[in-house]
């Protein structure tokens, strides 16, 4: 994918280190189906106020995967800007998705066209697709039953399949059981904006989906409205982000990118390390022996 | 002539159209898009051998933003 050394070079530093004792110099890259990626954010395609303004936090992100969807061609007026002129085909790899589907018959269809669309395109991302068959036009949350069919049928035609889930861990395990290649349980409802709500649920999940097979990868799908919200889901130990509309819709969407590309980053550092334990009372920072003062004795 | 409905929409095309002169008519660009024919995928490399026939139901879709 990144033959050309300029963008090899403007990718650097994205991956976070992870030294161990075997490997010092170790990159921690992103690893998911076939794709290795060294950055933890993919970006949505949506929304944005305009092309230039969706290609500079495409750019702002240090984002390598971006997200894409599938709809009719106009029949009339077909001469209009393309985004592939803007999301350039040869630089990142595209995940096409099934958004707007709400049975799985559809969302198949949905995904062979996307797979054809890339193929000819020659993007490493025709043997992908992120999977959504929503339930419900108000929450768009998931509805699991079409999900499944849809996975399993998808999975059968050799694609890898990347499951926008909801927060329940019994569905997350049967989509994992059917083949999916990511379940990608959402944070919060999609556009929400209100982080990640659910955090018991999704530690369930990355407990269960992780027990035995530490490198199945399990992306946060959806509802983060900020970059601390990021930060969040990438300590609890998701392995990657995927967001559109806390970027596309913020103020200063070049800026919110760069902040979404540090808040993957700082989390991810934050997971690696190994939190200190929460404790009720205080642990003093600075030795207690020698202080000139006297303690209080009014604990006892 | 024959009628087809192409996303949606009923169109009258002359006998014999092949789905590469179909995007033609069309005035389709061709680089980003799919075809699908009563909901099978027509892979790129049958669209000149392909012909639509009277009662057809096609899909043109291509990429736009999404997340």
């Amino acid at each position: 994918m990144l033959t050309d050394q300029s963008q090899k070079t403007e990718f650097r530093g994205d991956a976070v280190g992870n030294p161990t004792a075997e490997k010092p110099n170790a990159i921690d890259l992103f690893r998911v189906g076939n794709h290795k990626f060294q950055s933890r954010l993919i970006l949505g395609s949506g929304k944005y106020d305009s092309f230039e303004i969706m290609k500079e936090s495409l750019e702002a992100a240090s984002t390598q995967c971006v997200t894409i969807a599938v709809r009719r061609e106009r029949l009339h007026d077909s001469s209009g800007r393309n985004i592939l002129d803007f999301v350039d085909p040869e630089r990142y790899i595209l995940l096409p998705n099934t958004a707007g589907c709400y049975d799985a018959d559809t969302a198949v269809r949905c995904a062979r066209m996307g797979r054809e669309i890339l193929k000819g395109l020659e993007n490493p991302g025709a043997d992908w697709v992120k999977l959504e068959v929503l339930g419900d036009s108000r929450t768009l949350l998931p509805d699991p039953i079409e999900l499944l069919k849809a996975t399993e049928t998808l999975v059968s035609e050799g694609f890898q399949v990347m499951c926008y889930s909801s927060d329940d861990p019994i569905v997350a395990r049967r989509l994992k059981d059917a083949g999916a290649t990511s379940v990608m349980p959402a944070g919060s409802p999609i556009g929400s904006g209100l982080g990640v709500i659910n955090q018991n649920s999704l530690q369930i999940i990355l407990d269960d989906l992780k027990r035995g097979d530490p490198d199945y990868p399990v992306i946060i799908d959806a509802g983060v409205g900020t970059a601390s919200d990021v930060a969040v889901a990438m300590e609890l130990g998701f392995d990657a982000v995927l967001l559109n509309t806390a970027v596309a819709k913020a103020e200063d969407p070049v800026k919110m990118a760069r902040a979404m590309r540090f808040g993957v980053q700082a989390g991810r550092l934050a997971y690696l390390s190994g939190r200190i334990p929460k404790s009720r009372y205080a642990s003093a920072s600075s030795p207690e022996v020698g202080v000139i003062s006297k303690r209080p004795n009014r604990s006892k | 002539m024959i009628e087809v409905t192409i996303n949606g929409e009923k169109r009258a095309f002359k006998t014999g159209l092949s789905i590469a002169d179909l995007l033609v008519e069309l005035q389709m660009n061709t680089r980003a898009i799919a075809i699908e024919i009563n909901q099978q995928i027509l892979p790129r490399d049958r669209h000149h051998q392909t012909r639509i026939v009277s009662g057809d139901v096609l899909e043109i879709v291509t990429l736009v933003g999404g997340g």
